[in-house]
């Protein structure tokens, strides 16, 4: 018993815990410089294909995302199992898709228009009839450049 | 001396403890929310859309590198089946024309390379398609750079000499109507 007590009594207790938010704070800072907040919440499955030359898109403000696919589970009651679109977080036809991209158009600073890129983020399996009349709408209406969202193949 | 007691207890520090509370939360948050994946992907410029009836040159045959992909994904490349896998190196034969043949392209800067699919067609075939097509310049400019300039063609190089390049071996695919006869119902 005593033993304990005297041993107690001289260590000093307490880490301290000083610092403690400056390593907080330089993860936090970490995480929110390299965070892209989700913007919209997927309704079509996308598993993009594996390809080897690949570009990096660098500015994410001047990037649309155009989601093809088909429809995940719960939603195919509804809409079924054909390949569909999704602009923004909606179900879309390519209709939608002028719209769409003026309304993104709009955000961006008027120097940087010229490069506004359209990411098409398309599942593997999708027949190349809908991706064709995305591209004929996109040609149709602005921006010309296009990205197959595609990712590193292992080797 | 009253007054001088209580300035005691204002010099206090303010307890921060509470601070890596706030910090974790916000920590949290942020970690939750992350997203790292970047975007990669095949850079593609698409052409202009017009409602003109498009003028018809004739090209030489010799100068055309037509592929032709149908709705069960099988490539037809200059009028014979084609195995992906072979597709990379015939394309960069076809545009180098390393031994002169005469029925390869005249120079790397006539060659024209046709696309052509039908609306049926895997998505995937198409982008590797693409990929192997795009891979073909890749490898013709990295050659090309090395020999002129000593270093690998990259897309950070100097837009002057990335010009000179694609000046002599320009990137010319061009994508017809597709076809429609496997689109599924």
């Amino acid at each position: 018993m005593s033993k304990f007590k005297k041993k107690r009594g001289k260590s000093d207790p307490a880490v301290s815990t000083a610092s403690l938010p400056d390593i907080v704070f330089m993860l936090l800072f970490f995480f929110m410089v390299v965070t892209v907040l989700r913007d919209s919440e997927l309704k079509v499955k996308v598993t993009t294909p594996y390809a080897t030359e690949l570009t990096k898109l660098e500015e994410k403000s001047i990037v649309n995302y155009i989601y093809v696919g088909r429809p995940e589970k719960k939603y195919q009651a509804v809409y079924g199992t054909r390949p569909r679109i999704q602009l923004g977080d909606a179900f879309s036809t390519v209709d939608d898709i002028p719209l769409f991209l003026e309304k993104h158009k709009v955000k961006v600073p008027e120097n940087k228009r010229q490069r506004i890129t359209s990411s098409l983020r398309v599942d593997g399996d999708v027949t190349m009839g809908v991706v064709q009349d995305v591209k004929t709408k996109l040609r149709k209406s602005g921006p010309l450049k296009v990205n197959y969202s595609a990712k590193k193949r292992p080797d | 001396m009253a007054k001088s007691s209580s300035r005691d207890r204002m010099s206090n520090e303010i307890n921060a403890g509470s601070m890596a509370d706030i910090a974790f939360l916000l920590l949290i948050f942020f970690l939750v929310t992350t997203t790292i994946a970047e975007d990669k992907g095949i850079l593609v410029k698409l052409p202009p859309w017009s409602d003109e009836k498009p003028d018809i040159t004739q090209l030489k045959t010799r100068n055309v590198f037509s592929v032709l992909v149908n709705a069960q994904n099988q490539l037809l490349v200059r009028g014979e089946e084609v195995d992906i896998d072979d597709l990379r190196e015939r394309t960069v034969e076809f545009i180098s024309n390393p031994t002169s043949r005469d029925d390869l392209s005249e120079a790397p800067n006539k060659a024209i390379i046709s696309l052509k699919n039908d609306r049926g067609t895997n998505y995937r075939t198409y982008l590797e398609v693409y990929n192997e097509l795009k891979g073909a310049y890749y490898e013709l400019w990295d050659e090309l750079s090395r020999k002129k300039f000593g270093i690998p063609y990259s897309d950070d190089m100097p837009i002057a000499q990335q010009k000179v390049i694609k000046d002599e071996i320009p990137f010319v695919i061009s994508e017809a109507e597709p076809t429609n006869f496997g689109e599924e119902k």
